[in-house]
């Protein structure tokens, strides 16, 4: 089914055009079925594929498809051309089965919004967008996904855009990326420059002739792209304002789309991070200090999906890290593991919200497992995976970027393994607020800061108990807490599942932990595991009785290290005076004054030159008869003394 | 026998010279046509001369084209004279000035 592989994408991009034709007379549910089909069909097409890709020799397991030429001018030749290995077919795999989840889990999330048709509009466009992104087999293709997913978050964080806050999100999440957008274009330019070509196989044969500078500085300006794509530190406040989107799309953003794709580019450009140590060392230390950063600010924040957000930024990090560490196996692993279990956490969060008629916060949940028991038990094991509690996946997959982080830069494994700590820490803080202790909903209903507006149907004021979510929700929940429960097998070695043994013909790289000895990696696996459950016991302990801990969320990470606000001091305050300069004093004096001056100097200079404009016929004669004179004057002296 | 061209050239010139004079300091339309005209024969004098000097065809050519044009010029101009006195029963040039700027 190799030969099929442009479905992949364009069954996705089918269900948009549907929509987009029929999406109102469809309405709701039908147009979220059809985008659901569409996602799954893809899903099915993409396991097609997949298993003739396992048919491919090993060595050289990939399979490149040239559907037309694109851009043919001169020496610029760009192919629309897909490219089928290990690498780029995970990421299928685990795109297109993720977001069919989210997707039928959408179907009951958004019942009776407005919009339903438009939603999943969106949505169908998103995973194409993703696809193409993860499929190109150049740098071009991939910037033609990268931005359809930029566009489509903007829509979809601000899908509610008549409150102001969402629509002021995608704005942010749009220059946000805007920003990054401009390292990857050029870092496009450059590769142009030196190679003449934007296919990655030709790039990554010709990388002796680009030079050691000039591959660390495609790989630092390709990291400012993923930095706003990946929310990585400094780009990285908007995945937090994100959280406006409806919960699917964060589940869609965090899980499987958006986010991850800076990890991608970063893992399919390995060869040039593996020429360049000091761009892989810069990658690792960007990944750690977001980690460890975000980690600190989802401590304390007290809105359930800001949490998720906060602790998405921080995985992220991790995966930088390993992938600056030469551990793109171990970073896909994670990426893999975190696409399972954070797609888990926010459906559950989605369901706990939607149980909960629209609260978000915190402070107002508690002792939900009586009332919610599925998405408690599915969520509890998101929870345990994130937090790496053995033997869930998280355990294996945080382990395998911190081994390496070990055998790399012992410093940046121990940032790693502190922001191990609080990770298992914040998760249990979420989940003792929410899952545990008293009642705190009741009564408190009706004065939420944000009122979802996908759910007008609850809004009838009356507080009633919460309640579980329709088996078209649930049934997602349980397939991914499976799923994330399980991944760990990806880390058994030589096992048919495992990872690194599918991966290694796009890397073939030795990871740095083959250099452990194994005493090192049992140390190391032992840390990991007392301080994820030791933390985990502290968090709920501390969190399951109490809501209210003032000392334990100080007013710095609670304003997320005031980074908002620095950004605001240190940019938009000073690009502000600098529009109202350009209006007040640019535009009216020097554009106006340009403009106005022209019309001026010709205005002043006709009222001189009317004058000459007498009407009298002798004085024309004159002027006529002058000029003669004059210009015979002139032949006659050229005539006599020019020669 | 043969009159040196330096005469004929010298009364074009002082015809050309007229001419140019009456078209400056006369205000009667009509004059200030003959004045044009007796400039553009003051020039056909000249080209005729010079074609007979140089023995060259082509300024005996020329005058008919000139001569051509002015009958021209004549019928437009007079056409344009008459109308303007039929209007203002009056044929002074300065009277004409609606142009002014």
């Amino acid at each position: 089914m190799l030969h099929v592989t442009y479905l992949i994408i364009l069954l996705p991009l089918v269900g948009f055009a549907v929509l987009v034709a029929a999406g109102r007379r469809l309405g709701d549910p039908a147009a979220g079925v059809v985008a659901t089909v569409a996602v799954g069909a893809s899903f099915l097409v993409s396991i097609g594929v997949y298993l003739d890709l396992l048919t491919v020799d090993a060595p050289v397991r990939s399979y490149s498809q040239n559907l037309w030429t694109w851009i043919p001018v001169d020496r610029l030749q760009v192919h629309a051309a897909l490219y089928v290995d290990p690498l780029s077919m995970t990421m299928v795999l685990f795109i297109t089965g993720i977001s069919f989840l989210i997707h039928l889990y959408s179907i009951g999330y958004m019942k009776g919004d407005k919009d339903f048709p438009k939603f999943f509009l969106y949505m169908n466009l998103f995973v194409a967008s993703m696809l193409i992104l993860v499929l190109g087999s150049n740098l071009l293709i991939t910037f033609v996904g990268w931005e359809g997913v930029g566009t489509c978050s903007y829509w979809l964080v601000s899908f509610w855009f008549t409150r102001d806050s969402a629509a002021s999100a995608g704005k942010k999440a749009f220059v946000y990326n805007r920003i990054g957008d401009v390292g990857f274009l050029l870092a496009i330019f450059l590769v142009y420059d030196k190679v003449h070509s934007l296919d990655y196989q030709v790039i990554f044969h010709r990388i002796p002739e680009i030079g050691p500078a000039n591959v660390t500085a495609i790989c630092l300006l390709l990291l400012v792209g993923v930095m706003g794509k990946s929310a990585q530190i400094p780009l990285f406040p908007w995945l937090a304002d994100a959280m406006e989107g409806p919960t699917p799309v964060s589940a869609l953003i965090h899980a499987a789309t958006m986010v991850t794709a800076g990890v991608y580019l970063l893992c399919r450009v390995s060869p040039l991070l593996h020429a360049s140590p000091d761009a892989a060392l810069t990658v690792a230390i960007v990944g750690a200090a977001t980690a460890f950063v975000a980690a600190t600010i989802a401590c304390a924040q007290q809105d359930i999906k800001k949490v998720l957000a906060y602790s998405t930024v921080s995985q992220l990090g991790y995966m930088f890290l390993a992938i600056g560490c030469g551990a793109y196996t171990a970073a896909i692993f994670l990426m893999v593991a975190h696409a399972f279990f954070k797609g888990l956490l926010f459906l559950g969060a989605g369901s706990v919200i939607h149980g909960l008629h629209d609260e978000q916060d915190l402070k107002r949940m508690g002792n939900l497992r009586a009332y919610l028991p599925i998405t408690f038990i599915t969520f509890g094991i998101g929870w345990l995976c994130i937090a790496a509690v053995p033997p869930l996946s998280g355990f294996w997959a945080k382990g395998d970027v911190l081994d390496n982080a070990w055998a790399a830069h012992p410093a940046l494994w121990v940032v790693g393994i502190v922001t191990a700590a609080l990770t298992a820490y914040y998760m249990s803080r979420l989940t003792g607020l929410a899952f545990f202790g008293s009642d705190r909903w009741a009564g408190s209903h009706g004065d939420t800061p944000e009122p979802d507006p996908a759910h007008a149907h609850h809004a009838d004021g009356a507080v009633s108990e919460p309640h579980e979510s329709p088996w078209i929700m649930t049934v997602p929940l349980w397939i991914l807490a499976f799923f994330a429960a399980i991944a760990g097998v990806m880390a058994i070695p030589d096992s048919q599942f495992s990872l690194a043994r599918w991966l290694d013909p796009v890397f073939a790289s030795t990871l740095y932990h083959d250099n452990l000895s194994s005493t090192a990696l049992w140390t190391l696996a032992i840390v990991d595991a007392v301080v994820a459950i030791v933390f985990v016991v502290i968090g709920l302990r501390l969190w399951s009785q109490r809501a209210d801990r003032p000392a334990l969320e100080g007013a710095f990470l609670r304003g997320a290290w005031y980074i908002n606000e620095l950004y605001d001091a240190v940019f938009g305050r000073p690009s502000e005076r600098l529009a109202a300069f350009c209006a007040d004093v640019v535009d009216p004096r020097v554009i106006d004054g340009a403009v106005n001056g022209v019309a001026g100097a010709f205005r002043g200079s006709g009222t001189v030159l009317r004058r000459t404009q007498t009407g009298y016929v002798r004085n024309y004669v004159l002027g006529i008869t002058f000029g003669t004179v004059i210009v015979l004057g002139f032949m006659l002296t050229r005539m006599w003394w020019g020669g | 026998m043969s009159i040196n061209p330096a005469w004929y050239l010298s009364l074009s010139v002082v015809l050309f010279a007229i001419g140019a004079l009456g078209v400056l300091v006369r205000r009667n339309v009509l004059i200030m046509f003959m004045c044009v005209e007796l400039m553009l024969n003051a020039s056909n004098l000249a080209f005729v001369t010079f074609a007979r000097t140089l023995h060259d065809i082509g300024g005996q050519v020329l005058v008919f084209f000139v001569l051509v044009v002015a009958a021209a010029e004549v019928v437009v101009g007079l056409g344009i004279v008459v109308a303007i006195f039929r209007r203002r029963a009056s044929a002074n040039a300065d009277d004409l000035h609606l142009m002014k700027g």
